[in-house]
C-alpha cells in the first residue's frame, strides 16, 4: 500500500499544481490518472495547441505547460500511478481514506483531491448491435497484451493512427487481420496508412474500405462480425476478436458513485475551500461546479491553493497553519 | 434573425432564432440553448463531442476543413453529412438547415 498525505485523482495541470501548493505546506502527494501519461487533456487532446491565458506566459504550448509544472513540483517528489482508474474511496475509522484503483493499487491518505477534469478518458464505443454483450468475450477496446491475439482471427475497426498501427503490428501475430474503415482514405499518419495499404497488397491483411461493422454474432464468445458495404449488402467476417479503435472520450465513471453531490456531471463544492459534501474530499478544476464557475486552468490553480490551506488541518491536526510567501521562504524540497 | 432547426437525440425538433452578427459557433449556441453537449475541447475541433449531422439544407455552410475532417474520421458514427458544431459559425449560411445532435451526452 502506498502511503501519502494527499491522494490527487487526475494528473492534469490542476492536479499537478496542487502538488506545489501542498508541498509549500509540507504535505506529500500521490497522483493517480486513468491515462498512461501525465498532463490530462493538455497532453491527450491538444499538446501542441498554444494557450494564451496562463499568467506570465503570453503564449505557451499545452505540453510545455505540463512539462514546466513537472519541473515546478519536482522539489516535492510526488509519486504517480498512471493508466489506472480510481474505483473506490473507503473512509477509515480514524478519518483517513484508502483509494483503490482498477488494478488494485491502494493508496492510504488523509485527504482526497479530485482534479479529474472531464472524468476518465475511456474508449469511444461505436453503435454496433451486440457490442456490449461481447465485451470481454471477444470485444476489446485496446490492445493491452498483443500475445492474446496470436493465431487468432482479428477484426479491427477505425481509421486513425491506433487502428493503422495495431493492424500493422498484429499482421505478424494474428492468424488473420482485417481492418474495416468507413471511408476509402485514412487521415492518420501517411506513413502508417502506406504501410497498411502495402500489407493489404501483399495479402498479409484484409483491408475492407467504405464499410461498417453493423452487428456481432457468436454463441457465448464472438464468432463473426457483420459488415455492410457501400452497396448496403451485408456479409460476415470470421472473428475471434473485434477491436474497435475510435479514440478516447471522457466519462464521469465511478466518481458518480462516491456519495458526492453531482450536478450535470460536475461535483458541487463549497467555494470557501473547494470541499465537497464529504469531509476530506475536495474537488478542483473542471470537475467541480459552483455559482460563477469558470472552466479555466487559471481558476483551477486558484482552487488548488485554497484547497491546500483547508486540507492542512487534516494532515497536521495539531499544527497551526501560518501563511508564508515563496519570496520569503523559498521552496523547501523534501 | 437566423432560423434553423435542431433535432435532439430523442428526435424532438425545435427551431432556433438567433440574432445576426452574434459571433458564436453552433456548439456555443447549442450549449446556451440548454442542449446536452459535452464540447470537451471547448471548440478546437479536437474532441468531436459536438458532432452534428445535417439532415436537411446546409448547402451554403462553410466547407469542412482538413482539421475537422481528421477528427470526424475518428468517429464511428460519422456520415458524409457529419460536421462539428464548433466549426460552424452561426450566420446566414445556416438559414433553414436542420441539424441532428449526434455527439455524446454528459
Amino acid at each position: 500500500m502506498i502511503t501519502t498525505d494527499i491522494c490527487i485523482i487526475g494528473a492534469g495541470p490542476v492536479g499537478l499544481f496542487s502538488v506545489f501548493e501542498a508541498g509549500l505546506l509540507k504535505m506529500r502527494c500521490h497522483l493517480i490518472d486513468a491515462l498512461p501519461q501525465i498532463g490530462g487533456q493538455l497532453s491527450e487532446i491538444y499538446p501542441q495547441k498554444p494557450i494564451y491565458d496562463i499568467p506570465g506566459y503570453p503564449t505557451i504550448k499545452a505540453q510545455e505547460l505540463v512539462d514546466n509544472l513537472m519541473l515546478q513540483i519536482a522539489p516535492f517528489n510526488p509519486s504517480f500511478t498512471l493508466g489506472e482508474r480510481v474505483e473506490t474511496i473507503d473512509k477509515q475509522e480514524d478519518g483517513s481514506m484508502i483509494v483503490k484503483t482498477s488494478d488494485a493499487t491502494e493508496v492510504h491518505c488523509q485527504v482526497v483531491v479530485i482534479a479529474g477534469g472531464l472524468g476518465c478518458f475511456e474508449p469511444r464505443k461505436p453503435e454496433i448491435a451486440g457490442l456490449e454483450h461481447f465485451e470481454g468475450k471477444g470485444v476489446a477496446y485496446m490492445v493491452k497484451n498483443p500475445e492474446k491475439f496470436r493465431n487468432k482471427e482479428i477484426v479491427i475497426a477505425g481509421g486513425g493512427d491506433s487502428a493503422l498501427d495495431w493492424t500493422a503490428y498484429l499482421a505478424d501475430i494474428a492468424k488473420t487481420t482485417t481492418l474495416i474503415h468507413r471511408s476509402d482514405t485514412f487521415r492518420g499518419a501517411p506513413d502508417s496508412a502506406e504501410k497498411v495499404f502495402a500489407l493489404a497488397e501483399q495479402g498479409k491483411i484484409n483491408l475492407i474500405l467504405q464499410s461498417n461493422v453493423v452487428s456481432l454474432n457468436g454463441n457465448g464468445h464472438l464468432k463473426e462480425v457483420v459488415v455492410t458495404g457501400k452497396d448496403k449488402n451485408s456479409y460476415t467476417v470470421p472473428s475471434d476478436y473485434f477491436i474497435p479503435l475510435f479514440g478516447l472520450s471522457p466519462k464521469l465513471g465511478p466518481i458518480a458513485e462516491w456519495g458526492l453531490n453531482i450536478n450535470k456531471s460536475a461535483i458541487e463544492v463549497n467555494t470557501l475551500d473547494y470541499s465537497t459534501n464529504v469531509e476530506r474530499i475536495y474537488a478542483i478544476g473542471d470537475i467541480n461546479t459552483y455559482p460563477g464557475k469558470l472552466k479555466l486552468i487559471l481558476t483551477g490553480f486558484h482552487e488548488a491553493a485554497m484547497m491546500c490551506q483547508s486540507a492542512f488541518k487534516f494532515v497536521y491536526p495539531n499544527q497551526h497553519l501560518s501563511f508564508k510567501y515563496t519570496t520569503v521562504n523559498g521552496v523547501n524540497a523534501f | 434573425m437566423i432560423q434553423f432547426t435542431i433535432e435532439d437525440r430523442r428526435g424532438e425538433r425545435q427551431t432556433l432564432e438567433i440574432p445576426e452578427g452574434i459571433g458564436l459557433n453552433l456548439m456555443e449556441v447549442l450549449k446556451a440553448s440548454e442542449y446536452n453537449i459535452l464540447a470537451t475541447c471547448g471548440g478546437m475541433a479536437l474532441c468531436a463531442t459536438c458532432h452534428v449531422e445535417i439532415l436537411d439544407g446546409g448547402d451554403s455552410l462553410t466547407p469542412v476543413s482538413d482539421a475537422e475532417l481528421d477528427i470526424l474520421d475518428t468517429l464511428p458514427s460519422a456520415t458524409s453529412c457529419s460536421r462539428l458544431a464548433c466549426q460552424l459559425r452561426v450566420d446566414e449560411t445556416m438559414l433553414g438547415t436542420t441539424f441532428k445532435i449526434r455527439g455524446e451526452e454528459h
